[in-house]
């Protein structure tokens, strides 16, 4: 850069050499004054390259850290488990709705096809009644709208995910085989009290009343 | 002129009991002759083989919306005079704002009632 501390140095030195040589210099003078120049440089440009190397090398540590903590997160895990569970158990709950929701009508328009034999206010009223119910049913959609807005996010989490690991390719994995899964250490084959604690299955994983049952008499 | 409750009335939902809830509806309202669509794509189906009073349509469906629904039904000389209403959780004034310019005769945000469902139809249907 024009005026640095380089330049400075350059016109000092010049000066100097001016001042002892006059504007007249002997050939072997000024080979003697550039071989000077040449040295200064050199010494300058290492302290530069040592200070660049430092800060590569921190760098280089930093990444390698990151890696380490990111590896400790078992961005696998999210990928692979907590997100696909997450939006299996998000679907279940807009089925088990629509479900509950169509059974409510199921049973007011029951009500409906007895009410011809109503007459007078309590016929208004049954009609008012079932009006106000078919009204809340529609909680089901906005809250199936929603969930399924959750869902579309998480997806994009999982994307997101999926691209880190394939920018980290094997790194990830070298660092998630050392890194402990989080929760606690188990013996093999152990259930623990917190396995026990998984809330509702999903259909596909549930055991019906039939099958509880059974479980139960063969302990018997 | 006294509104025609035999007229056919097409509603479009991608959420079957949304379909439900609305039929039922119309049915407490007086109107029996419902028709049911999934989507915008298959409603333009329907309009094209049955002669529609009224449309009570969604906007968030895929693979047709029920804003490119409008645009098409408005698009159409034939179809272009049927009363439509919008029945959606979008509520963003963009929507209405869009929904106006595209030709919607009313706009129902959800969750809604019965008697807002009402007040609309009459706005656009006339008293009934």
């Amino acid at each position: 850069m024009a005026g640095g501390k380089g330049s400075s140095d350059l016109s000092q030195r010049l000066a100097a050499f001016k001042d002892k040589h006059g504007d007249t210099v002997r050939v072997d003078e000024l080979g003697e004054f550039v071989g000077s120049l040449v040295d200064a440089a050199t010494d300058d440009l290492l302290a530069a390259d040592r200070k660049l190397f430092e800060e590569v090398e921190a760098l280089a540590l930093f990444i390698q850290s990151a890696k380490k903590e990111i590896a400790a997160l078992r961005p696998d895990d999210v990928k692979d488990k907590f997100i696909p569970s997450a939006t299996d158990e998000l679907d279940a709950i807009i089925e088990a709705t629509a479900n509950a929701t169509n059974e409510i009508m199921d049973a007011v328009e029951i009500v409906e096809g007895v009410m011809d034999a109503v007459e007078g206010t309590s016929a208004d009223m049954l009609g008012d009644a079932t009006t106000k119910i078919y009204e809340a049913c529609t909680f089901q959609d906005i809250t199936g709208q929603r969930i399924t807005k959750v869902v579309k996010a998480l997806k994009d989490i999982e994307a997101r995910v999926d691209g880190l690991l394939g920018a980290f390719g094997d790194e990830i994995e070298k660092h998630a085989s050392v890194a402990p899964k989080p929760g606690k250490k188990k013996k093999k084959g152990e259930i623990t009290d917190e396995d026990l604690l998984e809330g509702p299955q999903l259909p596909s994983s549930a055991k019906n009343q039939a099958e509880i049952d059974a479980l139960l008499a063969s302990f018997e | 002129m006294a509104v025609d409750k035999n007229m056919k009335v097409l509603i479009v939902d991608d959420y079957k009991t949304m379909l439900r809830i609305l039929r039922n509806l119309l049915r407490q309202l007086g109107f029996n002759n419902v028709e049911e669509a999934s989507d915008g794509a298959q409603a333009l189906q329907q309009i094209g083989q049955h002669k529609f009073g009224l449309i009570v349509s969604d906007w968030n469906m895929e693979p047709m919306t029920g804003i490119q629904l409008l645009r098409e039904v408005r698009g159409n000389a034939e179809t272009k005079h049927i009363p439509f209403i919008m029945v959606t959780a979008e509520s963003k004034s963009e929507n209405v704002i869009a929904a106006k310019e595209a030709g919607v005769s009313n706009y129902i945000v959800k969750p809604f009632n019965a008697e807002t469902l009402k007040a609309k139809m009459v706005s656009v249907l006339g008293e009934f």
